[in-house]
């Protein structure tokens, strides 16, 4: 099956807002991370996502457009990347689970011959880096102190409910689905075993779980994020910087 | 802020990938062996590749005392025999 030109552009617009989001939530950690070297980290991987992101909106259109002058409908983002930063524990939980996806996706996109496979090869080995940044952390907080514990189980069970919706199908990208889902729920349960977390529960797909961020529909926090962010894009339009 | 128990402080070593040894870069506070090893892989190699990689915990460094350093040092720079400045270097051998 090959992608249609609409499908690619859709499908570049997908991964290139959830990569656009997760690296503003991360840029907002920037001066308030609980050490230096975690500053350094979280920017690190801010930054790699911002380049994944300029990649794949180049691929739909102009990326600075793209960015700051579509509303919030507009935007194809998983609810998961939009999600608030909230505590340590919380970002960690939310780095998991979209790392762990984002390598399967990746590592995919890689061997075929589509025309994310360049990007892919290069973005598999960033994302992986990620997926092993927040698995050390997981295992650290899990199996750190009672609070910790408790704090990284928290963010876990709260997150759950966002992590059916990765797996909708991405029309333009041609890939088996459901064995991904597969290995996504046995490489994130495996790591909180590790992390003597117990693995949630709850529903991850339809009724009472979040997840319409693909066909534009978003959570509250949003909104305010992308005011912060367009902020003054929309103040001075047509400006060079 | 962690006491610096939690964090203690370790010592960052670099092989660059055509280095020849390892030189110490800098250090930098960890809780551990493993994150040591990843914020040192962020802090003074930006992930380049091929590049390796120590990290020692200071406490694990001995450093000989700058007060000592005379009769530390000396009795083996007055003696001349004992420095290999008296042979003709091959052209073959680098890196001497």
């Amino acid at each position: 099956m090959t992608a249609t030109a609409a499908e690619a552009t859709a499908a570049a617009l997908a991964l290139g807002d959830d990569a656009l989001v997760l690296s503003h939530r991360l840029g907002e950690w920037a001066g308030h991370a609980p050490v230096l070297e975690e500053e350094v980290a979280l920017a690190n991987i801010a930054l790699d996502l911002l380049g994944q992101a300029r990649v794949l909106l180049s691929l739909a259109g102009d990326e600075d457009e793209l960015a700051y002058l579509r509303e919030e409908r507009a935007f194809r983002n998983l609810q998961l990347v939009e999600q608030p930063n909230g505590d340590f524990a919380h970002t960690i939980a939310r780095q998991l689970y979209f790392s762990v996806y984002q390598r399967l996706l990746y590592g995919e996109l890689a061997t075929g011959s589509g025309e994310f496979a360049p990007l892919a090869a290069k973005a598999v080995k960033e994302v992986a880096y990620h997926q092993d940044h927040a698995e050390q952390w997981t295992l650290r907080l899990g199996d750190g102190t009672e609070e910790s514990h408790g704090r990284m189980g928290r963010a876990c069970e709260a997150l759950w409910k966002f992590t059916g919706e990765m797996f909708q199908p991405v029309p333009g990208l041609d890939l088996d689905w459901p064995a991904l889902e597969a290995s996504w729920l046995e490489l994130v349960a495996d790591v909180l075993e590790r992390a003597t977390l117990t693995v949630p529960s709850g529903p991850r797909t339809g009724a009472w779980t979040a997840g319409a961020g693909r066909q534009g529909v978003h959570t509250e926090p949003f909104g305010r994020m992308l005011a912060e962010m367009q902020h003054l894009h929309r103040s001075h339009p047509g400006a060079s910087w | 802020m962690s006491g610096s128990t939690d964090w203690p402080l370790w010592e960052v070593f670099v092989r660059s990938r055509r280095g020849l040894s390892h030189t110490h870069a800098g250090s930098l506070h960890a809780p551990d062996a493993e994150m040591a090893l990843r914020n040192a892989r962020d802090l003074y190699t930006r992930r380049g590749e091929g590049v390796s990689l120590w990290v020692v915990p200071s406490s694990a460094v001995t450093a000989s005392s700058p007060d000592e350093k005379d009769p530390f040092f000396e009795p083996s720079a007055d003696k001349p025999y004992r420095h290999p400045t008296f042979y003709e270097i091959p052209d073959g051998v680098k890196h001497l």
